[in-house]
Formats: structure tokens, C-alpha cells, sequence
């Protein structure tokens, strides 16, 4: 087997693109981050009591594919996205980052992640927990294939919704 | 002498309630007793515990509940206290089990609620008997069709007879399953709402916040290809009426615009589901009957089952059931409800379908989630604004619409009897 462009792929690409994703979130620049996105991509929070589900058999909190991510995206730039009028503030701090599997033309990559999250004069807490990333060599470079987002409280409780893209 | 809780004057077409009732915190303490020490309180899903020992822990008007199945198969619902000190005995929210062990002594019970060991028993006198000591049981359990409600008041009536009209809606669930058999599918969906749980009784069937508060959820839908637009005098993209079904509880009963996994095919489903949907529906038909498959497959219905049980039968089947933390904040408990024969595409799509509206990170339920919010930050004006408007559709006779109100003050007009032992009713 030849080596492929996945193999050539390391961490430290991997944290520029985890940065540079978490700037452009935390930014609200959202066309710019479905830039980032492969056209079959998914992104998915599971529910607090079973992390590591199937979305086929599990309620999630969040199953998107790539329809609906840019359906959330585009809600959430509309004024009427009324759980995000005024927009969160947050701030991303993602950290740890390991590549734990290289399968087929993509990189199976895992991070901790701490969201801080502010609205309405109010902090609404932290979301905590881990990324697990697929993510696939393209002729633009490093895209993401699928993100999903991993909280570790065991309920969302005082967190309330998760109205912005986590 | 106060306000009263609501003013309900049909003559004038007014129906008015008074705010305090979603801000005082001496109200809540009222509705403990009241409400929910006097109402049959949903518990749990047959489902949830299939075998002897398998168990779900869970908060039911208030208290700690151990839900489990005991070794003759029988659906048990026990107190989380030990006898000895009071100690929860199960802190897990889910397992098998056949013994549970208190942390603090290790008395021992198994799950059929009886006491099996006390380590040192030799130090109590002669005359302890471990059978008095057994779990405290919820004070009466029952079920309809699968749905296990407690109650912890004193001589309720039967749980059939409490539900009364919401049998029928109940029903309609249960009739998308073959066999009559559904089940609660995995993840759970827990989330807070800052504001009175009474809202989320309100918000849960008022039809008349869909075009304000859930327009994009509206535009993603036309951008798949649903037609969301408002037919002439309407509020909703399809008809459908608001109901009371007797002892508080309410339906609004709509014909179907935005997909039903059981079974209205929609372009968001993809053409592949054409086939599975047509194949369900057909089997509905050959069950039911034309006419009650056109009932179970074609209408929306979001129910609510007084006090604090809501289950919504639309684009998924969902059963949502909150607790008041404080007079401003609740706890919602959500789950996605399917028939077991469903295939495992089926099953897919229902939880797909389940997602783009609802949940805390659904394209509509976070909206509801910020509307609610910003009534409670609004209520605190109550001392000078002191009363909210609740009258639409008082100036008809005869069926009122889905986004009328007639089902909201179905709701109020039970709680305030409730509350002021029918004096204010």
C-alpha cells in the first residue's frame, strides 16, 4: 500500500485546524467554518446518558448531516433564531489533542474541549467533555468529515440548550 | 382578601390570569400538595425495565423512586430510602440489580423492596422483624397500556378513570405498533428551563406561537420542500382543533403538514423511505381499517396529561415530563417513543425526524426554551402588571381552533379548582 496524503497528516495540522475552527465558531463566521466541512459531513452530540451511541438506534441532543448542518446554520444566522438572538459569547479552549486511528483516507483524531458560554449579561456555565474527529485528506486540505462533541456532565441540566454549534 | 388565581368570566369573553401564580414561591409549596400529591404522576414506560431486576431511578412528584422489576415480573415502584437512616439505596440511574445495598450500614434489599440482610442483626432485640422494615412502596401504581403513573395521595381513582378522554389519544400511540407494543428508544434528553413548569404545560400545545417563535424552523421545512404556507383564517399551515378531555387534560388535534414516521411521507424523509412508508401505512390499514389508519397516520397531536406529562405525536412520538426545581426553574425529562417491530431504517428516520424539531439541540425547542425565559424575566413585573390574557377564542360556540386557547384554560381552569378546592373554579 502506498502512502497516501492522510499518512503524511500530523498533529500539529491537525491542532491548526482544530484553532483555526474554534476561532472562526467562536467568531460566529459560520459560512467560513462550513468551509471546513466535507459535503457528507456530520456533527453530533450524544445524549449525556449514553456518549458513545448510534444516532440510527439513540435519541442524541444533535444528529446532523450535512443538510441540516447547513440548515442550522442558516437558521442561526437568521434574526429570528430567537435562542441565539443575542448571540452566545463563547470561548473554545481545545486541548490533548491525539490522532487514535488512521482508517482507510481518514484520521481518527480525539481533543478535550472547555466552552465557555455567555449570554444576556449571564454565564451559562461550561460545556466540558470530548471531541472525536474523522477527518479526510481533500485537494483544499484537511476537512472534517465528522465532529462529534462528547459533553461529560451526565445530564445537560443547568447547561440548558445547546442553541450554538458546540 | 388576594386577587383570585384566575378570572374566567365566559359573559365577557375574559379569561385572565393572575401572574403571581408563575412567581411565588408559596404557590409551588401549594402545588406539592395540591397538584402534585393529588394527581396520578407519570413514572416510567413498561418498556424501560423488561426483565426481573432491571431498574431506572428517577425524581416523581418530588421524591426519589426506585422503578423495578421485581422476580415475578411485576412492575414495583419503591421509595429511594433505607429504612435504617435514611440513605438512597440506588444510586445508579439505570441497571440490573437484585440486591441493593446501602452504602452507609450495608442493609441489604432485594428487588422486590424486602429487606434480606442487616450486617450485626444480633444487636437489635428479639423483636426486630426485618419484614417491617422492607422499602416504602409508592403509595398506589398503575398503568395504562404501558404507561406506569404513582400516585401519593390518600384513595385515588382508578387510573383509567383519571385519564378519561386522553385514553383515546393514548390509544392512537399505541395502535402505530403491530403488536400494541412500544418503547421507550435510548438517550435521554435532560435539560433545565428557567421559568415556571407551568409554562412548559402552555408552550407544549399553543398552536398560536408556531409562525413567531419557530419561523426558521418553518423556513428549514419549506427549504426541504413542506408546504408551511397559512391557509386564509388560519395561524397554522393545516387545520385542527383544541380539545379539553376531561380532569385537566387537553389535545390539540391536527391534520399532518410536516411528516409522520407512521406514516405521511415527506421530501425530508429522501425517496428511498417512499416504499417503507407505503408499506407501514398499509399494514395500518389492514389492521385498523381505512378510516382509523387515516386517524392514526394523518393527524398531529400534542397531549397533555395533567399535570406535568406531555407527549407529542407528530414528525416523532414524543413523551416529556417536567418538575418544578424552584418557582422559576424546571427540570424536563424528554424520551423518543417507537414500536418495537419498527425496522432499523424506520427507527432512523423517527429519531431523525424527532431531531430537527425538538430537544435542546433541535431547529425549535431551544426558541421555546428562550420565549419561556424571557416570560419568567417579564413575570417579575407582576406586582405592576398583574394579570396575563388567555381568552382566545371565547367568542365561539362549538370547536375551537389549535391555535384558539380553549385547551390552555382547560389546563388553568383544573389547576385553579385543584388549588382552591374548587371554591375559584
Amino acid at each position: 500500500m502506498t502512502a497516501g496524503p492522510i499518512d503524511a497528516v500530523g498533529r500539529e495540522d491537525v491542532e491548526a485546524l482544530f484553532y483555526e475552527e474554534a476561532a472562526l465558531l467562536d467568531a460566529w463566521r459560520l459560512d467560513d467554518w462550513l468551509g471546513l466541512l466535507t459535503a457528507d459531513a456530520r456533527y453530533l452530540v450524544p445524549p449525556n446518558d449514553v456518549p458513545d451511541g448510534d444516532p440510527r438506534d439513540t435519541l442524541f441532543t444533535i444528529a446532523d448531516d450535512i443538510r441540516r448542518i447547513r440548515g442550522r446554520v442558516k437558521r442561526l444566522k437568521s434574526e429570528d433564531a430567537h435562542a441565539e438572538r443575542p448571540r452566545s459569547r463563547t470561548r473554545r479552549l481545545v486541548s490533548n489533542v491525539r490522532i487514535v486511528g488512521r482508517d482507510g483516507d481518514e484520521l481518527v483524531v480525539e481533543a478535550n474541549f472547555a466552552v465557555y458560554r455567555f449570554r444576556r449579561n449571564e454565564r451559562i456555565g461550561e460545556y466540558v467533555g470530548r471531541y472525536r474527529y474523522r477527518l479526510r485528506a481533500t485537494a483544499d486540505g484537511l476537512r472534517i468529515a465528522e465532529r462529534r462533541a462528547i459533553l461529560d456532565s451526565e445530564e445537560l441540566g443547568g447547561l440548558g440548550s445547546v442553541s450554538f454549534i458546540l | 382578601m388576594d386577587a383570585p388565581f384566575i378570572i374566567d368570566d365566559p359573559g365577557s369573553e375574559r379569561f385572565r390570569l393572575n401572574r403571581r401564580v408563575l412567581v411565588d414561591p408559596d404557590i409551588l409549596e401549594t402545588e406539592r400538595r395540591r397538584i402534585f400529591d393529588r394527581c396520578w404522576i407519570y413514572l416510567g414506560h413498561d418498556s424501560e425495565i423488561p426483565e426481573p431486576g432491571d431498574f431506572r431511578t428517577r425524581q416523581v412528584a418530588g421524591r426519589p423512586v426506585l422503578f423495578v422489576r421485581d422476580r415475578e415480573g411485576r412492575a414495583r415502584a419503591f421509595l429511594n430510602t433505607c429504612r435504617h437512616r435514611g440513605t438512597m439505596v440506588c444510586r445508579e440511574r439505570e441497571g440490573n440489580r437484585t440486591r441493593f445495598t446501602c452504602v452507609y450500614h450495608g442493609w441489604t434489599y432485594d428487588h422486590g423492596g424486602a429487606l434480606t440482610h442487616v450486617p450485626g442483626q444480633e444487636s437489635y432485640g428479639a423483636a426486630f422483624d426485618r419484614a417491617e422494615f422492607a422499602l416504602g412502596e409508592v403509595p398506589a401504581l398503575e398503568a395504562y397500556r404501558g404507561f406506569w403513573f404513582a400516585h401519593f395521595g390518600g384513595e385515588p381513582e382508578p387510573l383509567a378513570d383519571y385519564l378519561a378522554g386522553a385514553r383515546e389519544y393514548l390509544d392512537l400511540v399505541v395502535d402505530q405498533s403491530p403488536g400494541a407494543r412500544l418503547e421507550i428508544v435510548a438517550g435521554t434528553q435532560e435539560y433545565d428551563i428557567r421559568a415556571n413548569w407551568k409554562l412548559l404545560v402552555e408552550n407544549s400545545f399553543d398552536d398560536y406561537h408556531l409562525h413567531a417563535t419557530h419561523a426558521t424552523y418553518l423556513e428549514y421545512m419549506k427549504d426541504s420542500g413542506v408546504s408551511v404556507r397559512l391557509p386564509r383564517g388560519l395561524m397554522m399551515p393545516a387545520p385542527g382543533t383544541g380539545k379539553p378531555l376531561g380532569n385537566g387534560h387537553a389535545v390539540v388535534d391536527n391534520v399532518n403538514f410536516r411528516g409522520r414516521p407512521i406514516a405521511a411521507w415527506i421530501p425530508l424523509y429522501g425517496e428511498d423511505a417512499k416504499t417503507e412508508i407505503e408499506s407501514i401505512r398499509g399494514e395500518l390499514v389492514a389492521r385498523l381499517g381505512e378510516d382509523r389508519a387515516r386517524r392514526v397516520a394523518d393527524t398531529n397531536r400534542n397531549l397533555v396529561v395533567f399535570p406535568n406529562l406531555v407527549i407529542n405525536d407528530g414528525s416523532a412520538v414524543t413523551v416529556r415530563t417536567f418538575w418544578p426545581i424552584s418557582v422559576d426553574r424546571m427540570r424536563v425529562t424528554a424520551w423518543a417513543l417507537g414500536p418495537v417491530e419498527e425496522s432499523e431504517t424506520s427507527r432512523a428516520r423517527r429519531l431523525d425526524s424527532f431531531l430537527t424539531f425538538y430537544g435542546p439541540g433541535g431547529l425549535a425547542t431551544p426558541d421555546d426554551v428562550e420565549a419561556l425565559e424571557l416570560v419568567q424575566d417579564g413575570l417579575s413585573t407582576w406586582r405592576e402588571v398583574g394579570w396575563s390574557e388567555i381568552s382566545r377564542g371565547m367568542n365561539k360556540t362549538g370547536e375551537q381552533l389549535n391555535t384558539d386557547e380553549l385547551h390552555l384554560r382547560t389546563f388553568w381552569r383544573r389547576w385553579n379548582a385543584l388549588m382552591t378546592d374548587g371554591a375559584g373554579a
